[in-house]
């Protein structure tokens, strides 16, 4: 304790005067058809979005790509799509997620900006879902993209969240060996945004 | 518990002994930038590569600035948050910590880097991890925290490809977002020949990033904790959010029990809705892309699992006293002055000595020990494109001069060039010594041997030739045209 | 003394002819030309003889209490004129951004600070000039120099989202006969840096090289900018390696080919 009092009363004495919080105005994306650019933020992060009518439509465009043909193991958390082989909540230690081949995610939100879909759990394995699988597919419904994170943020009431949430914005990539762009660095090798309706 | 001193942590205790890569490190004392980046200079085709690959990704940044019409408004905004963040920091810390403590993570106050340091070993020793797997963190680099650690017998892997790819060389990174700009794909080649056991010869980066992938899986699996740095630490929800494209610090932290998230002071900003701000311009400004591949908020610890997060201060609550200083603490890291900076990109990284290189680390070094980093303001034309770039909005070519300034009155300069550009300023201090000087070299530079001009003019003469010297100064011919007024 | 303000409204200003001391001694001819073009526009110029250099040298070595007496000096020898107009964009960044600092409780401070101008800015901003009278038949590129870019905002610049603009190009491109090319990098340092083209002569002249080859690469005959230091520096690095590029002041060019 005694750090953070020293620490604290530091900061205190030392603090310069600043301005008041912004409000955080003048800053919003607009896009005439929201969708169409969500579909092209997904494309342009190295990601793959297909708009589907429904959820049967859905599990049907899952099934016709090469990604799901090779699957053996796959974790789904959205009802009927991608025919879950594996049940996610019989698994207590992540590590048994080592090799799966698919995971099918559900996101409560997207952003049509940046591609980005937010997906959230309480509990731990399902963190290790969004990462772990070779091929991550990403369920989300058309009324819930918004245009930028600002919207994104305000939607979210991220104190109202559970343990941890995320925005993920494509497969998972490096250009750390001489700035060439590598897809499926750590995490999942694809990524397939189903939009549905 | 016994820590060894600072100094052997520094020296990098338990270390093997540096290897000379090309375009690496240089062992030895560090010579001051002037020399370290004449030789990265002194291999010209090299450098003009490094040049290239940073000016690529400033291009890549211009590209991804120019689609958002509100760029210079986030810029604004982004610079104004962190303002009163820092105008008010005690106050929105310990709101975090009420709100991080209320979701279960522990939080831990660090003053200094061995107190940090301390901190993180405990918990890993009390917990019996000899292994971890650790995403990017300057901090934690900042901190000798790996040597620190491996002293004590912990296995730390940095998991990001560039951070593993230096670790493998026994360097640090030369860059805050892409460790291993100065390293070419043939040498990364041989090194994972060497390490991984890739086919010699073999330099296709899709290649080896696979061979990494498949190394630091196992690595993931086998981790017993996960320590990660932060990007930005939010007071009203008592989130920590760690951005990364490769994965590298969910897979870090979605598998073993144990997250140590470790952060300096200065990462949080007020509110969720900040976050809004500062994603959009963080990735953009780093790399061009339009956000981070994975964006993830921390908001307690996992079932079972615990959460520890290290608030470190190390020097930053003394910076915050110091104007104009204090305001390069509202930076986020991104990296984008580095890539911008003509000097940086023809000098790497490690010409600057500082865990924090380029023009942010420039500001940072010498408010860590002036002596040490004195050349490092002066490793600037203060041509202000990092100011321009910065996506706070930090106006780091005025922080430069204001070093300057500092380091001067504290007789930090170089003494030779203080006399001569007092002797000068005495000179220009009369129109009358003004006007003699100037007649007095100008006839020098028209009379004496071309080559022995050369030499006097010293460090312009050996590249560059001085002006032909007229006749008549403007002044002189003023006179005799317009007569005196 | 002459009168350093115009007596009537509606006549021409007076300009007092701000030279940087490098430029005195060194290119005369740049300060001729300074004057000529300003003459044609109007101007009634006159040359302060007590003026020497204002400081920047010391300043941005951080030799504030060197620079000061300079700067109290230039605020003495240019106080009260109608405008004071320099060919250099760094000497006027000095003026207009760190006299605050180095001469804060001079009386002329503040009323010369505002009325310092850059020759460019001068002419574009103050005389509305939208295009000038004269010939150059060649192509050439435009170096911007950073204090005029960054400090002066003589252009829009290739970091900040904002509507395109650029003085100097503006006044230029209206040149009979002139073709400007853009290197591939548009407002790239050149690695002058005053005292850093000294003490970090590797860098600097990596820059300075750099620079010169990407005006090649896209054609230039003559490279101009609104610095003359910046110039030296190019001029310099392209004598010694015998390149056939010419370097002119931009006041030069844009007096047009001499007859």
């Amino acid at each position: 304790m005694a750090a953070r009092d020293e620490i604290l009363a530091a900061l205190r004495r030392n603090a310069p005067a600043g301005p008041p919080h912004p409000a955080l105005d003048g800053v919003a994306a607009a896009f005439p058809d929201l969708l169409a650019q969500f579909a092209q933020a997904v494309a342009a992060v190295g990601g793959t979005c297909l708009r589907v009518p429904d959820l049967a439509a859905a599990d049907a465009a899952l099934r016709a790509l090469p990604i799901h043909a090779g699957a053996r193991r796959v974790v789904s958390l959205v009802a009927g799509v991608g025919g879950a082989t594996v049940d996610a909540a019989a698994v207590q230690d992540p590590h048994a997620l080592a090799d799966l081949d698919l995971s099918v995610l559900r996101a409560d939100l997207a952003v049509a900006e940046n591609g980005a879909c937010w997906i959230e759990g309480p509990s731990l394995p399902h963190h290790a879902l969004a990462v772990i699988p070779e091929h991550v597919a990403v369920v989300v419904d058309a009324a819930a993209v918004v245009p930028d994170l600002h919207a994104a943020y305000a939607a979210l009431d991220l104190p109202g969240r559970p343990r941890w949430g995320l925005f993920l914005s494509g497969p998972s990539k490096t250009a750390d060996i001489e700035q060439s762009l590598v897809i499926g660095a750590h995490g999942a090798r694809s990524a397939t945004v189903l939009l549905i309706g | 518990m016994s820590a060894p001193s600072d100094a052997a942590v520094a020296a990098g205790a338990g270390a093997p002994p540096p290897v000379h890569h090309p375009g690496g490190r240089q062992a030895g004392p560090y010579p001051g930038h002037p020399a370290a980046a004449a030789r990265f200079t002194a291999d010209v085709a090299r450098a003009h590569w490094h040049d290239e690959s940073l000016w690529f990704v400033r291009v890549k940044r211009d590209r991804a600035a120019a689609q958002l019409p509100a760029w210079e408004r986030l810029r604004e905004l982004a610079e104004q948050i962190k303002a009163h963040a820092l105008a008010n920091l005690a106050g929105y810390l310990e709101e975090f910590e009420r709100n991080a403590t209320a979701r279960g993570a522990t939080v831990h106050w660090a003053r200094d880097a061995a107190d940090h340091n301390r901190i993180v070993h405990e918990l890993l020793s009390a917990r019996g991890v000899t292994r971890v797997v650790k995403s990017k963190s300057m901090l934690t680099e900042e901190c000798g925290l790996n040597p620190y650690l491996e002293a004590r017998g912990v296995e730390v892997v940095d998991t990001d490809l560039g951070e593993r790819i230096v670790q493998f060389r026994g360097e640090p990174p030369s860059h805050i977002v892409l460790p291993a700009i100065h390293i070419k794909k043939e040498e990364i080649g041989a090194l994972f020949h060497e390490k991984l056991g890739t086919a010699a010869g073999a330099s296709d980066p899709k290649y080896l990033t696979e061979a990494a992938r498949g190394h630091l899986r196992e690595k993931f699996l086998a981790a017993q904790a996960g320590i990660t740095g932060v990007n930005f630490a939010v007071a009203d929800t008592g989130a920590v959010v760690v951005c990364t494209n490769e994965g590298n610090a969910d897979m870090g932290t979605a598998l073993p029990p144990l997250h140590i998230a470790c952060m300096g002071l200065e990462k949080l900003v007020p509110r969720a809705e900040d976050l809004g701000v500062f994603l959009r311009l963080l990735a953009r400004s780093a790399t061009g892309q339009p956000v981070t591949t994975y964006s993830t908020h921390f908001l307690g610890p996992k079932p079972g699992g615990e959460l520890h997060l290290v608030l470190v201060d190390n020097g930053r609550s003394a910076l915050l006293a110091r104007d104009p200083f204090r305001r390069a603490l509202s930076c986020i890291r991104c990296g984008a002055c580095m890539n911008t900076c003509p000097v940086f990109r023809r000098s790497g990284g490690y010409s600057y000595g500082t865990t924090v290189p380029g023009p942010i680390g420039s500001v940072l070094g010498p408010a860590q020990g002036p002596g040490a980093h004195a050349t490092l303001p002066f490793a600037s034309t203060l041509c202000g494109s990092c100011a321009d770039v910065c996506p706070v909005r930090i106006d780091l070519h005025h922080q430069l001069l204001a070093w300057r300034r500092e380091l001067v009155a504290g007789g930090h300069a170089p003494a030779g060039k203080t006399l001569a550009l007092r002797v000068t300023a005495w000179i220009f201090a009369s129109p009358w010594r003004f006007a003699a000087a100037g007649r007095l070299a100008r006839a020098a530079l028209r009379l004496l041997p071309r080559g022995l001009v050369a030499r006097l003019s010293g460090a312009w003469g050996r590249q560059r030739e001085l002006p032909a010297p007229p006749a008549e100064s403007f002044r002189d011919l003023y006179r005799r045209t317009h007569g005196r007024p | 003394m002459a009168a350093r303000q115009a007596h009537n409204r509606g006549v021409m200003p007076t300009v007092a002819l701000f030279v940087p001391c490098y430029v005195d001694q060194l290119y005369p001819q740049v300060a001729v030309a300074t004057l000529r073009l300003l003459e044609r526009h109007g101007c009634r110029v006159v040359f302060p003889p007590e003026q020497t250099c204002c400081g920047q040298p010391m300043a941005n070595a951080g030799q504030a209490a060197d620079a000061a007496p300079l700067a109290r000096a230039f605020l003495d020898t240019f106080a009260g004129y109608d405008h004071v107009v320099a060919p250099s964009g760094s000497c006027v960044a000095m003026v207009r951004h760190q006299y605050p600092g180095l001469a804060p409780d001079h009386p002329a401070l503040q009323q010369v600070r505002a009325s310092t101008y850059e020759l460019c800015e001068y002419l574009h901003d103050v005389l509305g000039v939208r295009r000038v009278e004269g010939r150059f038949a060649a192509k050439v590129g435009l170096h911007r120099s950073c204090h005029g870019q960054r400090e002066l905002r003589l252009a829009s610049g290739s970091e900040r989202q904002v509507p395109p603009f650029d003085k100097v190009k503006t006044l230029l491109s209206t040149l009979e006969g002139i073709t400007l090319v853009e290197p591939s990098r548009t407002d790239e340092c050149c690695g002058f840096g005053g005292t850093f083209a000294a003490t970090e002569e590797a860098v600097s002249c990596l820059m300075g090289k750099d620079r010169l080859d990407d005006h090649a690469r896209a054609g230039a005959e003559v490279i101009t900018g609104v610095d003359m230091s910046c110039l030296m520096h190019l001029d310099g690095l392209a004598r010694r390696e015998r390149r056939p590029v010419r370097i002119l002041h931009v006041a030069e060019v844009l007096l047009g080919e001499a007859a």
